[in-house]
């Protein structure tokens, strides 16, 4: 058996994020590029790190492999211990047969016995794919003070945005009441961050319990969560104020990484007591030449930036020709925008060419009708062919020819 | 060629006088260069992506910072079970420092000679170059060289020793003219990227101190010109050799011209160096940059043109920083102004300061100075 862990984290990591399109066609929800030189995953798992957490389980079901291959050993974040670690946990075959993970709650199940190898006091679960910064030890400490079963990170919404999300009622020690899944008249603005804190032995009891019970959807949120509320037990609101945001849109991973950009939305990634880590390819500095014109913007290691950048996020090795123009745009690892290309208010996956003078997405203000106007995405790998037009919200999946209007 | 039979060896001490501000806490090796490496990661990522596994890291004096950038060796691949990375501090049963070449190798002998590989490549960190070392050593093979210079056409560097050499037409080194002191000209001379057969070396370093030889390139290579067969390998890719302050920055800057990134920065032959997971740079409303060079972490709201920008540097709104080369974590406050400025790492200008120099002569600000 394995050193004793007090406290250990399970990272759901297997979903599709399938309302991300072609930006999730072949890779995972958590391994979508974010921030110039980050995948979504760097934040919980950073924040796993910075809270002393050095026991993690990646739990991977859907397009796994370029999860697997970004995680590696874990050395990125100093994960790759000699006690605990990274462990990437996909499903496996049993004696009974081959099991998918069916839902949050039986992916955690089927992994009881890797959990009980590290004979944890508590096991912190956590999604894959929201961007915040997190001190989980505070929760821990909290959760340990209220000598709770189970604590949940808690943020205040707005309410006009309360009925997205699954809500709580405390009563003034913190204790939850009650929760409401996505209400239409919501009554409370205390939102579930999709965060939790369980004490092991509560947890792998209630585990087994529900996965015992017919027709359970095995959910976290759906069935465990109710299921100890229910049976008394101790559950806890841990409030937290920072930034957090569920990427689960196309405008909202825009807008997600535009927020970098925003002085009032509170993400401050330069802050070198929580760093978040990555694993970034080898690539010389940037270069902005004598012709460039950037404003606004985040660029990283290996761009090249001739032409006029404003508001607009590059990733490594992003090349921008001559007199091009990126405007409110996310551009990916390896995308290049030719000379006289216009990009505006769009997401260029990665390695995707824009031709020169082609023109993709559109500034609302000139969109005729503003409930037709959106974000557009050219997919990985794409060519826009020249002088193409592709309206806003348009998502490409294929190439598109040069000279083509979409 | 995969070069797995050659075990690499780097001095990271060698010169360090020429550029005695830069060196005065830290060694040759690492001195930082080109907006986030430092001089060691050229020839080391020159040995690692031709397969070189093995090498070993002389280190004579203030090598903390070395031994702090190198660390297990991961970043270039040689954190390894077998072979790998080995630094080499004094070892030299109580004499002191090294004196030069030879005593650092004769007192890391054991290790020389412990080594399975057949054959050495030896060089020194004062040289920007990236190279493919396999061709380097097919053509030693090809030619049955004893030893093979790497050698160049210009202006002889401005240092102690430097080989200058009479070539056959075979690429034969014919005579070898090795002057104590720095000397003006132009010619071919020797760039320190030396191959040779590990036995050969062993025997040549036994056979300096039974003679009390002290100078590893005229009593080695020089008297040897005629016993041994010594082959010229001409370097044709950009190379610089570091002899001054003014071809520190020179070199820096040259960096701004494409071609000459290109070559640096082969991507097929990438540079590796340590990782520090700083955030991209973030330029802000208003600022302005131009030609210039940087690595990530960096927050710009002034002005930049020209420039070498290190990890983490700060250019506060209107600020001016032209010619310069600012090293990590700089912070350039409200409308100062800088031109022709090599500035080392933690420097702070306080607001409206100005401080200017010429390309032909640029100043040198201290680690951790205030102004």
């Amino acid at each position: 058996m394995a050193r004793k862990t007090e406290c250990l984290a399970m990272l759901l990591a297997g979903g599709q994020g399938s309302r991300l399109g072609i930006l999730t066609k072949n890779v995972a929800k958590p391994a979508v590029p974010y921030g110039g030189k980050y995948r979504i995953i760097d934040f919980p798992l950073s924040n796993c790190v910075n809270s002393g957490i050095d026991t993690v389980g990646v739990l991977t079901q859907y397009q796994p492999l370029e999860l697997n291959d970004y995680i590696g050993n874990g050395q990125a974040w100093d994960l790759d211990r000699a006690n605990g670690g990274v462990h990437i946990l996909s499903p496996y075959q049993q004696i009974k047969g081959t099991d998918w993970y069916r839902g949050t709650a039986n992916a955690i199940y089927q992994n009881i016995n890797f959990i009980d190898r590290y004979n944890p006091e508590y096991v912190a679960v956590l999604s894959g794919d929201h961007i915040y910064k997190m001190d989980y030890s505070k929760m821990l400490s909290f959760h340990k003070q209220k000598n709770a079963a189970c604590t949940i990170a808690m943020l205040e919404v707005p309410w006009e945005e309360a009925s997205r999300f699954g809500l709580m009622f405390t009563d003034d020690d913190g204790k939850i009441t009650a929760f409401e899944e996505k209400p239409k008249q919501p009554k409370s603005n205390k939102a579930s961050m999709g965060v939790y804190m369980f004490t092991w032995s509560k947890l792998r009891e209630y585990l087994i319990a529900d996965e015992a019970k017919e027709g359970s959807s095995n959910d976290f949120g759906k069935d465990v969560i109710p299921a100890m509320h229910e049976a008394g037990e101790r559950m806890y609101a841990f409030p937290f104020d920072g930034y957090w945001k569920d990427v689960g849109t196309i405008d909202s991973l825009w807008e997600a990484n535009l927020d970098l950009l925003n002085p009032v939305a509170n993400i401050d990634l330069s802050d070198t007591s929580w760093k978040i880590y990555s694993n970034n390819p080898v690539t010389p500095p940037q270069y902005i030449s004598d012709k460039a014109e950037v404003q606004n913007s985040l660029i990283t290691g290996g761009s090249h930036v001739e032409g006029e950048i404003d508001y607009s996020i590059l990733f490594s090795n992003v090349t921008v020709e001559e007199g091009a123009e990126v405007k409110y745009s996310i551009v990916m690892p390896g995308a290049k925008i030719e000379k006289g290309a216009k990009v505006q208010y769009a997401m260029i996956a990665e390695n995707a060419v824009i031709k020169s003078g082609a023109v993709v997405g559109e500034d609302p203000q000139e969109c005729a009708d503003l409930n037709e106007w959106g974000v557009a995405v050219i997919g990985p790998g794409l060519t826009v062919g020249e002088k193409a037009k592709v309206r806003a919200k348009v998502m490409i999946t294929e190439n598109v020819e040069g000279g083509a209007e979409i | 060629m995969r070069a797995n039979n050659v075990l690499g060896i780097l001095y990271t001490d060698a010169y360090n006088d020429c550029i005695s501000d830069l060196t005065a806490l830290r060694t040759m090796g690492s001195v930082p260069f080109g907006a986030r490496y430092r001089f060691i990661d050229f020839p080391l990522s020159n040995m690692v992506n031709c397969g070189i596994s093995k090498v070993g890291v002389i280190a004579k004096n203030n090598y903390r910072s070395l031994m702090d950038h190198l660390g297990t060796g991961k970043p270039w691949d040689l954190s390894r079970k077998n072979e790998g990375l080995f630094l080499m501090p004094p070892f030299n049963h109580g004499k002191g420092s090294y004196s030069g070449r030879i005593e650092a190798l004769r007192n890391n002998m054991d290790f020389i000679h412990m080594s399975k590989e057949e054959y050495v490549v030896l060089c020194d960190t004062n040289i920007v170059c990236n190279m493919d070392f396999g061709k380097l050593l097919e053509f030693h093979q090809e030619n049955g060289a004893d030893i093979t210079l790497c050698y160049k056409e210009g202006r002889y560097p401005m240092l102690a020793n430097v080989m200058r050499l009479d070539l056959a037409a075979d690429n034969r080194v014919k005579k070898v003219t090795v002057s104590p002191d720095a000397e003006e000209g132009e010619g071919i001379f020797g760039v320190n990227f030396i191959v040779m057969n590990k036995s050969l070396l062993e025997r040549l370093i036994n056979q300096a101190a039974a003679e009390n030889y002290t100078t590893f390139e005229k009593d080695l290579i020089m008297k040897n010109v005629d016993k041994l067969k010594i082959m010229g390998y001409k370097i044709e890719t950009f190379c610089s050799v570091i002899d001054s302050v003014q071809s520190y920055y020179d070199t820096n800057m040259a960096l701004l011209d494409p071609a000459i990134r290109e070559a640096v920065f082969d991507r097929m032959n990438p540079v590796y160096t340590k990782v520090n997971d700083d955030m991209p740079s973030i330029y802000g409303i208003g600022s302005r940059a131009k030609n210039t060079f940087l690595a990530d972490g960096c927050k710009i709201d002034g002005e930049v043109e020209n420039s070498i920008l290190f990890r983490g540097v700060q250019v506060a709104k209107g600020a001016v920083v032209k010619n310069s080369i600012i090293m990590q974590s700089c912070y350039i406050g409200e409308d100062a102004n800088l031109n022709c400025v090599i500035m080392d790492k933690y420097g702070v200008i306080r607001p409206r300061k100005s401080i200017s120099g010429d390309t032909s002569y640029p100043i040198y600000i201290g680690k951790n100075i205030t102004i």
